[in-house]
């Protein structure tokens, strides 16, 4: 059988492209980085895909707002592709910037009339942080979580700070189940919300569970001694980190 | 037509920028500020309409969840949208600063089908209503630099901000002839030349072998070529130099020290010498595996830095990454660290001189410009130190550095004749003109006003795509070779590049901001981003279309000739002609004078008593680990991404209790196990008193910190960072030789090659006190040794958290009497003792055996033993493990009785804060003892402790210390060792 293909987005500031691809192959799929510009110039290229993927960085320097110049150019040119491919069963994954692109398009927490319902703001430090955090997953038709109850992973933003247009939008989603990831508490019963999330929303999908947009870093996770607290320990030694699940879920679902 | 759009937060509690503009206010001008509010301002010039402006805000310039704005044009009357806050204040970027923001909206405009002929970014706050004057003192103080921006009171009444005439060409000849000393040293001042008098008179005597006076842009190409930045004259002078082993005499002190060191290694290791390309690129480069070459380079900031920090810093970082990118064929960024030395914390606003910028503000500064520079480069910043000491308050140093990656047989380039001279990336505008000139002069509390001009602000998404551009262009070999526009610009770049060969250059082919640049200006302009490649014809259209593909500028602006001269054109006309063999080799060679002799030494004495506590090292553990030095950076280190590119290992913060690491490791290759080992070393507090163990016991560190973290001590690569006040003076001089010294003597005797390296002189801050008296204040002689190490197989790596209860502490070295310098005798805990002096053969063999250890799998944890000693090195090894320990003083291994003769307390002081160099603590399970001393046998080492659960005495873990009588000298909750530790606020 084929091994399935994921096409990753990259755009001038795109900084995780290459360790996504790998996490990708690494889980078994084929994966291609793409230029927007290119993809922008021929859409069809979705066709040959299962997985499509926006990882993380600073497209065009998130100088105005995070992924709001990538998102733009999403909406002008790739529209109409985008949603034929979630349409026919294609996977979709923003990470960090990858999420807050997705949010500012029609493929996540779209509303036709009013917009967006949700955005990532500041997080409430004021600053850039980077930390590992504790997850926690909700029961949800997320295929990429499939199977995952708990997990550490790093994040690294500025502007990850999970807010809704209203209080209806946000039990609006919390009732339809898409808050799928949330920030948990440490052993000492800290909370490990790095950012100020409304519900400590970490990462949200859509209603088909085949689109999911995460502030979290899966793909620098592959690998247990990538934990800060296993480097250097013997039960680090070959053993998998739990970020390489996202991607092998992807990749079972669409094989 | 000129539009303003304002854009703020709906809701007040997300506005972050109000409230950091509320507390800076607070502490200079006391009231309450909590109401203030901010907006990001727009300016968009175009024939535009009042819809066109609605649709770009709605489309690009508000998020619609969180964000509102309003539009006026200029004609209209600023209303404020805060009924309460009256006071409108402005900040804006000077014309000709880069506008990043700016830049990117002009492009997403295009998306919409909109082109303005300008837009400018804007800060606006709004105040309670007070007086104009008030308001913008608050700004300046608050949100403003005087290098770059402008700050406007009220509402602003532009009538364009589109600039710039074109410049249409003139030449201007500069007579040297019939001008004295005194009127050529005036001449040099005047031009921001930087050249001496003595240099003055070798290219008066050039041009007139010629027939001619030199024209400006070629007085300024020598200039550039010939500064301290870009040759380092003093290091590779002639010298006469004394010192305490007698007279010596250097042709050129740096080829003969830290070059020569090299050189004896290369010899020594023969066939299996894994050095590449040394001292001769943009960085140095050694062998990695089998299919990889890395490289490193470490580069100083500190003028731009002491001016504007954020600027000074970001662009620090992105000179430094480009001279990774231009080292042989183009190397990948991998890793970036950096470096900061600056006044205490503390500093009383009284006590810092005029013109200079407050310590913390200044940190915080050049963090935010590491931080937004090297997190959206997509580098991880994995290494680095603060170091505070008053000496550096009119001039703190600021140190960038980065590591690349490339395939072998890739670090060997040269251009070819007929090779295009190709300029990538950025823009050229007025940045930084006179960079290079400048950081060779001295600073001062004019220095702001006088040098504005040179500093530049950093645009890294410019930087990005030009990184991806070379790397894809690289991969497909379309250019025979690349070097960074750094210190210099263009003249530096193209002027090294040509150095052999010759080049002619159309100047006005050079693309531009904004219109107005003169030839010289375009040619020595230090505009960022922007790299220059020798591209051979045939590969220029390929080239051309990856440039389009990555939506990056490249322009062919002239060839390589293999005439030997450097043409300038302007339009058809000459703008200059110089004879490379001139430029690059005319310049007049001094031989200068040093002399150093050791200050007298006081005996060691112990200040500390026993009547106040029953634990009377309980306290001192505390203050020491809340020293600024040692104290966690995390408010820092949390800023930058360092997990970026997927490859981290071992990272700054480390361990479930999230403790320093020595070293930091990434892989070198996504999924590949040779991982690369990042570390620094520091020992400033020496170098006044000993320049010479200054930069040996920095060394050692740099490369204890990398074997402590697994690295093999037989492949290190070192990298020098001279840092000195005035060299001019003897003594001056004479420390400097001392250090270079030191360098020669450690690295041959460790194996451990400097590939690269770089000066940064004269950092003497001059000002008039109150009373018109001159005052001047002198950095510490400081050498930033930074080690770059290789480990095997990164399942080896070693992090100092303590992993279980119930194991040894060894302790591994000798602890001696060395003080002078130590946190100790910062904190008043000691005074006099000896200078922590290097034994590099017991060090080789520590090194070694440390090494052997980890390979083998014996060492749980391993932490190298440095600021503040033992003391310190436990508390954070149980800090980072979140495990406690006891250390019994009296088994640790000292000939401290035999040379103080002090006992009890004050013995068990000196043995608990010593910093000796070269020691380690161990952690090592019982199975595992035999096999650890067999392995140690012929080193200094002991079983000195273990690794313990909850003290049933204190209800939780502790770090216990016994002293040499067996009492128990200091008994400390592990959470309160970590709360001193994490009270530094810094970033």
């Amino acid at each position: 059988m084929l091994s399935p293909r994921a096409l990753i987005l990259r755009a001038p500031g795109t900084n995780c492209d290459h360790e996504t691809a790998f996490a990708f192959e690494r889980a078994g799929a084929i994966a291609r980085r793409v230029h927007v510009a290119a993809l922008a110039a021929k859409p069809a290229l979705l066709e040959e895909y299962q997985i499509f993927c926006i990882p993380g960085g600073f497209s065009y320097g998130d100088d105005i707002a995070s992924g709001r110049i990538l998102a733009l150019q999403l909406r002008t040119f790739l529209s109409d592709a985008l949603e034929r491919f979630r349409d026919r069963g294609g996977l979709i994954l923003g990470i960090c910037n990858g999420f807050q692109v997705l949010l500012q398009t029609t493929l996540l927490l779209h509303e036709p009339t009013t917009g967006p319902l949700g955005t990532l703001a500041a997080n409430r430090s004021g600053r850039f942080i980077d930390r590992w955090v504790q997850l926690v997953v909700r029961p949800s038709q997320c295929v990429f979580l499939e199977g995952l109850s708990r997990l550490e992973l790093p994040v690294a933003h500025a502007e990850g700070r999970f807010r809704t247009r209203s209080p209806a939008a946000l039990a609006g989603l919390e009732a339809s189940g898409q808050l799928v990831l949330r920030y948990g508490t440490n052993a000492a019963g800290v909370s490990s919300n790095p950012n100020g999330s409304e519900a400590d929303v970490a990462g949200v999908c859509d209603q088909t569970g085949r689109v999911l947009g995460l502030m979290p870093h899966p793909e620098r996770f592959l690998d247990a001694l990538q934990h800060p607290a296993l480097a250097g320990t013997a039960e680090a030694r070959d053993r998998n980190g739990v970020g390489l699940a996202l991607f092998t879920n992807a990749v079972k679902a669409v094989s | 037509m000129l539009w303003e759009v304002d854009v703020w937060l709906k809701d007040r509690d997300d506005d972050h920028a109000a409230r950091s503009f509320a507390s800076a206010a607070e502490s200079i001008d006391p009231a309450d500020w909590s109401a203030v509010r901010t907006a990001r301002g727009w300016l968009i010039e175009g024939e535009l309409s009042r819809d066109d402006i609605a649709r770009l805000a709605e489309g690009v310039l508000i998020d619609p969840v969180s964000q509102t704005y309003a539009i006026r044009s200029m004609d209209d009357r600023q209303e404020s949208p805060f009924p309460d806050l009256t006071t409108v204040v402005h900040v804006l970027p000077k014309p000709g600063v880069t506008d990043p923001a700016a830049e990117t909206a002009r492009q997403a405009f295009g998306l919409l089908g909109m082109s303005p002929e300008a837009v400018r970014s804007v800060s606006t706050v709004w105040l309670p209503g007070i007086d104009a004057d008030r308001a913008e003192r608050l700004a300046w103080r608050t949100l403003a630099s005087d290098a770059i921006h402008e700050v406007v009171v009220g509402q602003l009444q532009l009538d364009s901000i589109a600039g710039g005439r074109s410049w249409s060409f003139t030449q201007e000849s500069i007579s040297l002839e019939g001008l004295d000393e005194e009127a050529l040293a005036q001449l040099s001042r005047d031009r921001c030349l930087a050249l001496t008098p003595v240099e003055l008179q070798a290219i008066r005597d050039h041009f007139r072998s010629l027939g001619r006076d030199p024209w400006e842009i070629e007085l300024e190409t020598i200039a550039q070529t010939w500064s301290e930045h870009c040759c380092h004259k003093t290091l590779t002078s002639g010298v006469d130099h004394t010192g305490p082993d007698g007279p010596v005499h250097y042709d050129n002190m740096l080829k003969e020290t830290v070059f020569a060191a090299t050189q004896t290694i290369r010899a020594n290791l023969g066939p299996a010498d894994w050095c590449v390309s040394v001292f001769r690129d943009n960085s140095g480069v050694v062998r990695f595996d089998g299919d990889h070459d890395i490289c490193v380079k470490v580069e100083t900031h500190n003028h731009p830095s002491a001016i504007e920090p954020y600027g000074g810093a970001a662009t620090g970082l992105g000179g430094v990454i480009r001279d990774v990118l231009g080292t042989g064929r183009a190397a990948k960024p991998i890793a970036n660290l950096d470096v900061f030395c600056v006044g205490p914390p503390d500093t009383p606003a009284a006590d810092l001189p005029p013109g200079v910028i407050e310590p913390k503000r200044l940190l915080s500064g050049v963090v935010a410009g590491v931080r937004d520079y090297g997190n959206r480069m997509g580098i991880p910043t994995i290494a680095g130190a603060v170091a505070f000491e008053p000496g550096y308050l009119g001039n703190p140093l600021v140190f960038c550095g980065t590591v690349g990656i490339m395939p072998r047989h890739s670090a060997e380039t040269e251009p070819q004749a007929g090779d295009l001279v190709v300029v990538a990336g950025g823009r050229t505008g007025r940045d930084g003109i006179h960079g290079a000139t400048f950081s060779s002069i001295e600073l001062s509390s004019d220095s702001e006003t006088e040098s504005g001009g040179s500093v530049q602000i950093g645009h890294a998404i410019n930087e990005k795509t030009l990184c991806d551009f070379v790397l894809e262009a690289a991969k497909q070999r379309l250019f025979s070779a690349i070097t960074d526009c750094g210190a210099g610009g263009l003249s530096s770049a193209v002027g090294e590049m040509a150095a052999t060969l010759g080049a002619e250059v159309d100047l006005d082919q050079v693309p531009l901001k904004y219109d107005g640049l003169s030839a010289t200006e375009v040619w020595i302009s230090e505009a960022q981003e922007r790299m220059v490649l020798a591209v051979p014809p045939d590969c220029w259209e390929q080239m051309a279309a990856i440039a389009a593909d990555e939506q990056v500028e490249a322009t062919a602006i002239g060839r390589f000739t293999g005439d030997g001269r450097l043409a300038l054109r302007w339009d058809g006309h000459t703008a200059g002609e110089l004879d490379c063999h001139f430029l690059h080799e005319g310049r007049p060679r001094s031989t200068l004078v040093g002399r150093w002799s050791a200050p007298p030494r006081e005996s060691l004495r112990v200040h500390c008593s026993d009547e106040a506590s029953d634990t009377p090292l309980s306290q001192p553990l505390l203050d020491l680990l809340a020293l600024p030095d040692v104290a966690s950076k995390e408010g820092i280190i949390r800023q930058y991404d360092h997990e970026v590119q997927g490859c981290s290992v071992l990272k700054p913060l480390t361990g479930r209790g999230e403790g320093p690491a020595d070293g930091t490791v990434v892989r070198g290759v996504l999924g590949r196990n040779r991982g690369v080992v990042l570390g620094v070393g520091l020992r400033h507090r020496l170098g006044r008193v000993a320049p010479y163990q200054m930069a040996a016991g920095g060394i050692v560190e740099a490369i204890a910190n990398v074997v402590a973290a697994g690295a093999d001590p037989a492949q290190v690569a070192l990298l020098d960072n001279f840092c000195w006040g005035d060299t001019r003076s003897e003594e001056g001089l004479g420390s400097l030789v001392e250090a270079c010294r030191a360098c020669q003597d450690v690295a041959v005797a460790l194996s451990a090659p400097f590939v690269s390296g770089k000066d940064s002189l004269n950092n003497v801050f001059a000002w008039k006190d109150a009373a018109g008296e001159q005052r001047e204040l002198s950095i510490p002689p400081t050498l930033l040794a930074t080690a770059l190490g290789q480990i095997e197989d990164i399942n080896t790596v070693c992090s100092p958290a303590i992993t279980a209860v119930g194991n040894r502490l060894y302790v591994v070295g000798l602890t001696r009497a060395d003080l002078i310098g130590s946190q100790a005798e910062l904190l008043g805990l000691t005074t006099g003792g000896d200078v922590p002096t290097v034994d590099t053969a017991m060090a080789r063999k520590t090194f070694a055996a440390i090494h052997t250890a980890t390979k083998a799998g014996l060492l749980r944890s391993c932490h190298d033993v440095s600021d503040g000693g033992l003391l310190t090195a436990v508390a954070e090894m149980a800090i980072a493990g979140g495990i406690g320990c006891r250390l019994a003083l009296a088994d640790v291994p000292t000939d401290v009785d035999v040379s103080t003769g002090l006992t009890g307390l004050p013995r068990d002081l000196v043995l608990a804060t010593s910093e000796s160099p070269t020691r380690f603590v161990c952690e090592v399970t019982g199975d595992n003892a035999a096999a650890f001393e067999t392995l140690f046998a012929d080193l200094p080492h002991a079983c000195c402790g273990e690794t313990c659960g909850i003290d049933p005495t204190v209800g939780q873990e502790t770090i216990t210390i016994f002293g040499c009588d067996g009492q128990r000298r200091a008994v400390v909750p592990l959470k309160t060792a970590a709360r001193a530790w994490r009270s530094l606020e810094c970033g």
